[in-house]
C-alpha cells in the first residue's frame, strides 16, 4: 500500500466506525473492497493488518453494541472474511478470538443487525472468502455455520439464499479436496464430519414434502456438478440419484426446472456422463414424467449433449416436436417425417396442454420454437433433420397467427381462435422459419413460405415487429435461393417473388409508423447490396417507386429513418440504381446531386444517427470509387473532413478518421500523381517522391484533422487519430525523402501550436503545412507514448485508491456542511 | 320482461323492451343499404348514368321499416345511444303516432342533426320530377332484373324525410348527460353512461329496484378522440342487450389507418387524387388528425385537404366546443386554451378546406393533386357522386373507402368500369369479439342477448371461431321480427312503510338475526311507486252517516288470527299428552315427520314440517284441547 494511502486509512476507518456519519454511497464500500482484494492477492494479509492497526480496530469496534449501519457491518464481515483468507492472518484473527465474534453466535448472527439481507450477505461472503484453508473448515464446524448456512438457504432474500447455496458448494468442495482426491474410490461414510453433515442435509431435502427445500438441495448438487469434477461427486451422485429418481414419482414432480438443470448438470460432467450410473434411464424416465412445457429445456439440453445413446436423443426430439406434430394434425395435414420422431404417445398431453387456454397454448408454442431454433445450426442437431414438416408447420403456425388457415378439426379450431393475431407466436416463428432458410425444402413448401412471407409482408395487421421479423427471414429465404447455373441471377422464383414484394415495399416506406419505414429500407439497403447487381433484380427495382421514395426519406422527420434512408441511397447510388430524371423545370440544370444532399445531411442535421451514417457511406464511397467522389476525390476528401472535424458527436469524428485513413491507403499506394485533375501547386524545392506522395494529403487537410483528433475530448478519437498517425509515420519511415528539409521556425511553431491543442486551446488552425514539415513533427512527437497514455482508461486518475479514500472522507465532510447550511 | 327486435342489422339496431309497464324504444338505426340498389343521384345530369342499363333511376333514398310487431305509437320513450342510430327517428316520431320523450346527449342531437340535415340536403338538391312506386308492387317486382327482384321488402322502404319532420323529431328529445338518473313514471330509472365510440356516445342502465337490464351499443375501447368507455357501471346486469360490435372484426383499425395513410401518399406522390367517402363527423376527426401528425413525414405539407359536406364549417366547429366528451388528453387542451383537436391548425394554416358543395369557393379554390374527403359513402347521392365521375377515369387517382357501412365493390357496381385505384381500408373501432369477451368476463352479466349473427362465425369465414360471442351461458340471440322473451322473472318489489307506520311495529326475533313483525296498512300505489300507510284510526263514533262512510274505507281488520312459527318437539309433546290424560299414545315416524295416535280417542295428530293436522270426528271439544296443546310449544305473534 503507497504511503499516501495509508495516511488515509485511520481517518477512513474512523469515518466507517461513527454511527453519525453514515455511509450513504455504498459502491464506494464495493470499491474499497476491491482494492483490499487487489492487496491481499499481491501480498500478505498478516503484514497489511500489522502495518494499518487501524483496521483491525475497525473490526473490533464494530462489534461493540452500537447503532452502526448495516452496510459498514457487512463490509467489515467480508473485509474480515477476505483478511483471513490467509492462513497465518486466520491465526493471526483467532488469537484475539476476533472471528468467532464477528461470524459465530455472539456476533451479529444473534442481533438485530441480523433483520438486515446485506449483514447476512456479508456474512455469507465473509466465509466464503475465508473457507480457503483446512483451519477454516474446523473453525466453520466450532462456531455451527453450517447450520446457519443451512437455514439461510430458505432466507427471504434471493442474493443471500442463492449465496448460501453456493457457499455449501464451496464448502463441501474444500472439506473433500484433501481427502476424497487422494482416494476417490471413499465412500461417503468415510467422508469428513462436515461433508457428511452436508450430504445428509441434502438427502433430508430430497426426501422433504416441501418443494422449495427441494429446489434448495436439487440447486446445490446442480452448482456442485456444474463446477466441480473431482471423482468424489461420482460418490455422491451414486449415493443421491436414487433420492433424486424418487422425485420422479410424485406428480406433478415437484421443482421441475431446477430437477432438469440438475440432470443436464449431471449430464454435461465428464466424470459423471461417462459412468453407468443409470444417468440414461433417469432422463429418458425423466422426459415422459415431466409436463411439455417442462421437457422442452430438458430434450433441448439433451440434444445439445456431445454424446448421448441414440434412443434417447429421438425420445428428446420427439418431445421438442410434439407441439408442432399437433398442429400438422389440428390442421388436418400428414405430420409426414414428424411421424418417424414421434415414438412416446405423450401427443395427448400435449394436446391438452395446447388446448387448455391461450396462454399456455402461446408459451408452449413460443418454447418449441426458440428451441428448435437454437438446436437446428448445432452440428448433432439430430438426422435426418425433418426439414419439410418443420417447414410446413411453421408456415401453417404463421397462417393460423393470420387467420388464413382452415382448420378442419375441433382443435385446430380452437388452435386458430388462441392464435390469431397472437404477436409473440408470429415473431417466435418468423424467427424459426429465417433459420430454416439455411436448408432447402420441397419447392412447394418453398412457394408456401414465400407466400405466406408475402402475406404478412403485406398484411395491414402485421404490427411493427412482426413485420420486421417478416422483412429477415424473406432476406434469408432470398439469400438462400438457389442462383440460376451459369448466370449470376436470382432464381425464376425469387424474381418471381421479388415481382410481388417491390409493390409492397413503397407502402411499407410510406407507412405512418416510422418503425416500419426503417426496417422497410433496412431491407431494400440489405436487398441492394446482394443483388444490386443483377439485371432482374434491377429492371424490378427501377420500375417501381421505390428509389425515388427513398430519396424522400432522407427527409424524413424520424433520425433512424433518416439514417437508414441515407445507407439505403448511397447504395442504390453505388449500385447506379439513383434514378434522376431529367427535370422539365429546370432543363440542362442536374438535380441537386445526392453527394451534395448527403453533405447537407452530415453539416445540419440535429441528430447523430444521420451524420454517422452518411460518414458510413462516404467512406465506402471513397474505398469502392464511386464516379462522384472520384471526379474530384481531393475535394471531397477536404470537404468531408472539414465538416466531420466540427461534428460534435465522437462517432462521426472517429469515422472521419476512417475516411482519412482510406484516402491515406489510397494515396500512398499509388506514390505517383494518380489524380489527373489535382493541381499540384508549385513548390520551390524539386519535390522529392514523399513529398510528393504527401501533398495530397497536405492540400485536404488530412494532418490539421488528425492533429485535433490526437487531442480529442473522446479517447477513441484520439486513439483512432494516434493509430493513423503512427501508421503514417512508419510509412513515411521507408521513402528515402529528403528528410528533415522543413525549415526548423516552421516545426517549432506547429510543435508550439500542438501543444496549445493539448492544452485545451484548439482555437488556431494550423493551416497548410509542407510535408517535410509534417515529417519533421511526426517523428519528433512521442505518440508511442501518447498511444500508451491513451490505452489507460480515462478514469484511471479517479480510479485511483487514494482518490477513492479521499473521495469518501469528502463525502463525509459535505453531509456535515449540509448539515450546518440547515440550520 | 319482452324484447321486440324490429331490425335485423347488427350495428344499426331498433328493439323495443317491454319492462315493468314501460315499453322502451332502443336505437332507431336507419338501414340504408337498400339505396345501393339505386342509381347514383348526380349534380348535373349524366347521360353515362342515365344510360345504364338495367338499373332504376327513379326513387329517392330508402327506409327499411318496421314490421308490425308493435304499435308504435305505445312506445313511452326512445333511448339513442349515438349519432347513428337516431337516423330512422323521424319516420318514427313523425307516422306512427308515437306520443311519448326521445332521450339523448346533447352531442348526439348536434352531430345527429348534421347527418340529417346532409341527408336531407343531398337528396332534395337534385329533385325528382316524378316518382314511380308502382315497381314495388310484388308481382311487378318480380319481372325486374336482379337485384332488384331479390331485394326483400321494397314496399316497406320509404322516400327521404324532410327537413321540417326532421325538426319537429328533433323538438321532440330531451338532452341528457353521462350517469344522469332518470326516472320513467316512476317505474324504471334509465342512465345514459360513455361507451367510448363516439362524441356523446352512450350505453344505458335500464334498472328497477331488484333488476338492471344494460343496453350496449356501438362500444369502442380504443382511445380514440371520445371519452372513454363506462364498463365499471355495466357491473351486476341480470340481461346484457350487447349490439353494434365492429362489423369488420378482421380488420385491426390501427393497421387500416397505416394503410390509409401509406395510400394516400402513394397515390398524391405519383400526382393522383385522394377521394375518401364518409361521413361528416366521426372516424374523420381521427383520420384529420393522423394526417395532421403524418404529412410533414410523408412531405405532403403542400397537398390541399378538401373537406365538403353541406355541414362540414358545423361539424369541425361542433367538433371543438364538445370538450366535457372529450377524451382526457382532449379536454385537458381545453384549459391551456388550445382547440382539442388539431384539424383546428390544419384549418388555419389553409392546408384544410371545407367547402359546403362543389358550388361556389370550392370550384374556384380546387387544385390538384388533393384529398377530397365527401358524402356519401354509399356513392349513391352526394358530392363524392360528382368526383367518382371525375376522377375515375384515370388510374392515378385512388378512392379509399374508410367507412364500414357499404360493400365498396356494391357501391362502385354502377361506375365500373373505372381506372382509379381503390383501397378498402374501413376504420371500425366499435367491440371486437376479444374485448367483447374481456368486457363480458369482466362485467359478468347473467344472461346476454345479441343479434344472431354474433353468437356464429362470420358465414365467409366459417372456421374463425374467434369471431363470435363466447359466454357462459351462451348468448340468446334474436333476428329480425322476433320477440324475445328475456330469460328472468321478476320477484320482487319494493314498498316502502311511512315512518309512523314503522314506529308501531313490534318486531319478534324468531331466529337470531330474523325477526318478524305483522303489518296492518293501506297499500297505497301511485305512479308505480308503492307505499304502506298505518290504517285510519276507527274514528270516534260521532254521526251515524260520518262512521257509516268510514267504515265502508277502512278494511276489515279486527279478526287477526295470530301468527304462528316454530315446531313441535314430539317427545315432549308426548309427554304433555300424557300430563293431560292421554295415555296410550303411540308416534310412528313418517316419510315427513311424525303422527301422534290416540288411538283411544280415535284421533290422530299429524305433525309435518310446515303443517299441524288434528283428525278426530265430531269431538269439537278434543279437538280444541289437542289445539290448545299444540299451540302451547309455538310462538305467537
Amino acid at each position: 500500500m503507497d504511503p499516501e494511502c495509508s495516511q488515509l486509512l485511520p481517518a477512513l476507518c474512523s469515518v466507517l466506525a461513527d454511527p453519525r456519519q453514515p455511509v450513504t454511497d455504498d459502491t464506494c464500500l464495493e470499491k474499497l473492497l476491491d482494492w483490499f482484494k487487489t492487496i491481499t492477492e499481491a501480498g500478505s494479509s498478516l503484514l497489511l493488518l500489522q502495518e494499518n492497526p487501524c483496521l483491525l480496530g475497525l473490526l473490533c469496534h464494530v462489534l461493540k453494541p452500537q447503532d452502526l449501519s448495516p452496510r459498514v457491518l457487512a463490509f467489515s464481515l467480508r473485509l474480515a472474511g477476505m483478511l483471513a483468507a490467509q492462513e497465518d492472518c486466520f491465526q493471526y484473527l483467532q488469537q484475539g478470538e476476533l472471528l468467532p465474534r464477528l461470524f459465530g453466535e455472539a456476533g451479529p448472527l444473534g442481533g438485530a443487525a441480523w433483520t438486515a439481507p446485506s449483514v447476512r450477505s456479508g456474512w455469507i461472503q465473509g466465509l466464503r472468502s475465508l473457507a480457503h484453508h483446512p483451519s477454516a473448515l474446523c473453525f466453520l464446524a466450532d462456531c455451527g455455520a453450517v447450520d446457519t448456512i443451512f437455514s439461510l438457504q430458505g432466507d427471504s432474500s434471493l442474493f443471500v439464499a442463492s449465496a448460501a447455496g453456493q457457499l455449501l458448494v464451496h464448502v463441501l468442495g474444500l472439506s473433500l479436496q484433501g481427502p476424497a482426491e487422494g482416494h476417490p474410490g471413499l465412500q461417503t461414510g468415510d467422508w469428513p464430519v462436515c461433508a457428511q453433515k452436508i450430504v445428509s442435509h441434502i438427502e433430508e431435502s430430497l426426501r422433504s414434502a416441501a418443494t422449495p427445500q427441494i429446489t434448495q438441495a436439487l440447486n446445490v448438487l446442480t452448482t456442485t456438478f456444474g463446477h466441480c469434477h473431482n471423482p468424489w461427486t461420482q460418490v455422491l451422485w451414486v449415493r443421491l440419484s436414487p433420492l433424486v429418481a424418487r422425485l420422479l414419482e410424485k406428480d406433478p414432480v415437484p421443482a421441475a426446472h431446477s430437477l432438469v438443470d440438475l440432470l443436464l448438470s449431471v449430464a454435461r460432467s465428464p466424470v459423471l456422463s461417462s459412468s453407468s450410473c443409470g444417468l440414461w434411464e433417469t432422463l429418458a424416465q425423466t422426459l415422459s414424467h415431466l409436463s411439455p412445457t417442462q421437457a422442452g429445456p430438458l430434450a433441448l439440453g439433451i440434444l445439445k449433449l456431445q454424446e448421448c445413446p441414440q434412443a434417447l436423443r429421438a425420445q428428446a426430439f420427439a418431445v421438442l416436436l410434439q407441439p408442432l406434430t399437433c398442429v400438422l394434425e389440428a390442421t388436418a395435414q400428414a405430420p409426414g417425417l414428424l411421424d418417424s420422431w414421434d415414438g412416446t404417445g405423450g401427443a395427448s398431453v400435449t394436446v391438452d396442454t395446447l388446448l387448455a387456454s391461450k396462454a399456455a397454448c402461446v408459451g408452449l408454442l413460443c418454447r418449441t420454437l426458440a428451441h428448435l431454433e437454437l438446436l437446428q445450426p448445432l452440428p448433432q442437431r439430430p438426422s435426418p433433420w425433418p426439414q419439410a414438416p418443420l417447414l410446413g408447420a411453421t408456415v401453417t403456425i404463421l397462417r393460423l397467427c393470420s387467420g388464413s388457415a382452415t382448420p378442419t378439426s375441433d382443435a385446430g379450431g380452437h388452435l386458430c381462435a388462441f392464435l390469431v393475431g397472437c404477436v409473440r407466436v408470429q415473431r417466435a416463428a418468423l424467427d424459426f422459419l429465417g433459420m430454416l432458410s439455411r436448408g432447402t425444402g420441397p419447392r412447394e413448401l418453398v412457394t408456401q413460405v414465400f407466400a405466406v412471407l408475402l402475406e404478412y409482408l403485406t398484411s395491414p395487421d402485421s404490427s411493427p415487429t412482426v413485420l420486421k421479423k417478416a422483412f429477415q427471414a424473406t432476406l434469408r429465404w432470398l439469400q438462400s435461393s438457389p442462383e440460376t447455373p451459369g448466370c449470376s441471377d436470382l432464381d425464376p422464383h425469387a424474381q418471381l417473388f421479388l415481382r410481388e414484394l417491390l409493390p409492397v415495399l413503397p407502402k411499407r416506406l410510406c407507412s405512418p409508423c416510422w418503425e416500419v419505414r426503417d426496417s422497410g429500407l433496412e431491407f431494400l439497403t440489405q436487398m441492394i447490396g446482394r443483388w444490386g447487381g443483377q439485371a432482374g433484380f434491377r429492371r424490378a427495382l427501377l420500375a417501381s417507386e421505390v428509389p425515388e421514395l427513398t430519396e424522400q426519406l432522407l427527409r424524413d422527420p424520424e433520425s433512424y429513418v433518416r439514417a437508414s434512408a441515407v445507407a439505403a441511397m448511397g447504395q442504390l447510388s453505388s449500385q447506379g440504381l439513383r434514378v434522376t430524371p431529367a427535370s422539365p423545370e429546370h432543363p440542362g440544370g442536374q438535380q441537386k446531386s445526392l453527394l451534395a444532399e448527403l453533405l447537407h445531411i452530415l453539416s445540419t442535421d440535429s441528430e447523430g444517427f444521420p451524420r454517422r451514417a452518411v460518414m458510413h457511406v462516404f467512406t465506402q464511397w471513397l474505398r469502392d470509387g464511386h464516379a462522384d467522389v472520384a471526379a474530384d476525390t481531393e475535394r471531397f476528401v477536404a470537404r468531408v473532413l472539414q465538416v466531420a472535424s466540427q461534428d460534435l458527436d465522437w462517432e462521426v469524428r472517429a469515422q472521419g478518421l476512417e475516411l482519412a485513413l482510406v484516402f491515406l491507403e489510397q494515396t500512398l499506394g499509388r506514390p505517383s500523381s494518380h489524380c489527373p485533375y489535382a493541381v499540384t501547386p508549385p513548390v520551390a524545392a524539386p519535390p522529392g517522391p514523399l513529398a510528393q506522395a504527401l501533398r495530397p494529403l497536405c492540400r485536404v487537410q488530412l494532418f490539421e484533422f488528425a492533429f485535433r483528433a490526437l487531442f480529442d475530448c473522446d479517447r477513441p478519437v484520439a486513439q483512432k487519430s494516434c493509430d493513423l498517425l503512427l501508421f503514417l509515420r512508419a510509412q513515411t519511415a521507408s521513402y528515402s525523402g529528403p528528410q528533415g528539409s522543413g525549415s526548423v521556425p516552421e516545426v517549432a511553431s506547429v510543435e508550439a501550436a500542438l501543444q496549445r491543442w493539448q492544452a485545451g486551446d484548439q482555437g488556431q488552425p494550423l493551416g497548410y503545412l509542407e510535408p517535410e514539415v509534417v515529417v519533421a513533427v511526426l517523428r519528433s512527437m512521442d505518440l508511442e507514448g501518447l498511444r500508451g497514455a491513451l490505452a489507460e482508461s480515462s478514469d484511471r486518475v479517479e480510479k485511483s485508491p487514494q482518490s477513492l479514500l479521499q473521495d469518501m472522507l469528502a463525502t463525509v465532510g459535505a453531509l456535515g456542511e449540509d448539515e450546518a447550511d440547515c440550520y | 320482461m319482452k324484447l321486440y327486435c324490429l331490425s335485423g342489422h347488427p350495428t344499426l339496431p331498433c328493439n323495443v323492451l317491454k319492462f315493468k309497464s314501460t315499453t322502451i324504444m332502443l336505437d332507431c338505426g336507419l338501414d340504408m343499404t337498400s339505396t345501393l340498389n339505386f342509381l347514383p343521384l348526380p349534380l348535373v345530369q349524366s347521360p353515362r348514368l342515365s344510360n345504364l342499363p338495367g338499373w332504376s333511376l327513379k326513387d329517392g333514398n330508402a327506409f327499411l321499416d318496421k314490421t308490425e310487431l308493435i304499435d308504435l305509437s305505445t312506445v313511452d320513450v326512445i333511448l339513442i345511444s349515438n349519432y347513428h342510430c337516431m337516423m330512422a327517428l323521424p319516420y318514427i316520431t313523425e307516422h306512427t303516432g308515437f306520443t311519448g320523450t326521445v332521450y339523448a346527449t346533447e352531442p348526439t342531437v348536434q352531430i345527429g342533426r348534421l347527418l340529417m340535415e346532409e341527408l336531407v340536403n343531398f337528396i332534395e338538391r337534385v329533385p325528382k320530377a316524378q316518382s314511380a312506386s308502382l315497381w314495388k308492387n310484388k308481382d311487378i317486382q318480380r319481372l325486374l332484373p336482379s337485384p332488384l327482384k331479390d331485394a326483400v321488402e321494397v314496399s316497406t322502404w320509404r322516400r327521404c324525410y324532410t327537413m321540417q319532420e326532421v325538426n319537429s323529431a328533433l323538438s321532440k328529445i330531451q338532452l341528457v348527460g353521462y350517469s344522469q338518473k332518470i326516472e320513467l313514471f316512476g317505474a324504471v330509472q334509465v342512465t345514459p353512461l360513455s361507451s367510448g365510440y363516439a362524441l356523446g356516445s352512450s350505453n344505458w342502465i335500464i334498472q328497477s329496484h331488484y333488476e338492471k337490464v344494460s343496453y350496449v351499443s356501438g362500444s369502442s375501447l380504443l382511445t380514440t378522440h371520445p371519452q372513454p368507455m363506462d364498463q365499471a357501471s355495466l357491473k351486476n346486469s341480470d340481461v346484457l342487450v350487447l349490439t353494434g360490435l365492429t362489423q369488420i372484426p378482421t380488420a385491426n383499425p390501427d393497421g387500416m389507418v397505416g394503410e390509409f395513410c401509406s395510400n394516400l401518399a402513394l397515390t398524391v406522390r405519383n400526382g393522383g387524387n385522394v377521394l375518401v367517402p364518409c361521413y361528416p363527423s366521426g372516424v374523420i376527426y381521427d383520420l384529420l388528425e393522423c394526417l395532421y401528425q403524418y404529412i410533414d413525414s410523408a412531405g405532403l405539407s403542400n397537398i390541399p385537404f378538401y373537406f365538403i359536406s353541406p355541414v362540414a364549417n358545423s361539424s369541425l366547429e361542433f367538433s371543438q366546443i364538445f370538450a366535457e366528451w372529450l377524451c382526457h388528453n382532449k379536454q385537458t387542451k381545453v384549459y391551456l386554451p388550445e382547440p382539442p383537436f388539431p384539424h383546428a391548425e390544419l384549418i388555419q394554416t389553409n392546408k384544410l378546406k371545407h367547402y359546403p358543395s362543389l358550388h361556389g369557393d370550392f370550384s374556384s379554390d380546387f387544385r390538384q393533386p388533393c384529398v377530397v374527403f365527401t358524402g356519401h359513402p354509399s356513392l349513391r347521392f352526394g358530392d363524392v357522386v360528382h368526383f367518382m365521375e371525375l376522377w375515375g377515369k384515370s388510374s392515378l387517382n385512388t378512392v379509399i373507402f374508410t367507412e364500414p357501412d357499404f360493400s365498396y365493390l356494391e357501391a362502385l357496381a354502377p361506375y365500373q368500369p373505372l381506372a382509379m385505384k381503390c383501397i378498402y381500408c374501413p376504420i371500425d373501432t366499435r367491440l371486437n369479439f376479444i374485448q367483447v369477451s374481456k368486457l363480458l368476463k369482466e362485467v359478468q352479466p347473467l344472461h346476454v342477448v345479441c343479434p344472431e349473427q354474433y353468437t356464429q362465425p362470420p358465414p365467409a369465414q366459417s372456421h374463425r371461431m374467434d369471431l363470435m360471442i363466447d359466454c357462459q351461458p351462451p348468448a340468446m340471440s334474436y333476428r329480425r321480427a322476433e320477440v324475445l322473451a328475456l330469460p328472468f322473472k321478476r320477484r320482487y318489489e319494493k314498498i316502502e312503510i311511512m315512518p309512523e307506520l314503522a314506529d308501531s311495529l313490534v318486531p319478534m326475533e324468531i331466529k337470531p338475526g330474523i325477526s318478524l313483525a305483522t303489518v296492518s296498512a293501506v297499500l297505497h300505489t301511485k305512479d308505480n311507486k308503492h307505499v304502506l300507510q298505518p290504517p285510519p284510526r276507527p274514528t270516534q263514533p260521532t254521526g251515524g252517516k260520518k262512521r257509516k262512510r268510514a267504515s265502508d274505507d277502512i278494511p276489515d281488520c279486527k279478526v287477526l288470527k295470530p301468527l304462528l312459527s316454530g315446531s313441535i318437539p314430539v317427545e315432549q309433546f308426548v309427554q304433555a299428552l300424557e300430563k293431560h290424560g292421554f295415555s296410550d299414545v303411540k308416534v310412528e315416524d313418517t316419510a315427513k315427520g311424525h303422527i301422534v295416535l290416540l288411538q283411544e280417542a280415535e284421533t290422530l295428530i299429524q305433525i309435518e314440517e310446515d303443517s299441524t293436522h288434528i283428525i278426530c270426528d265430531n269431538d269439537e271439544m278434543l279437538r280444541v284441547r289437542l289445539r290448545d296443546l299444540v299451540l302451547k310449544f309455538l310462538q305467537k305473534f
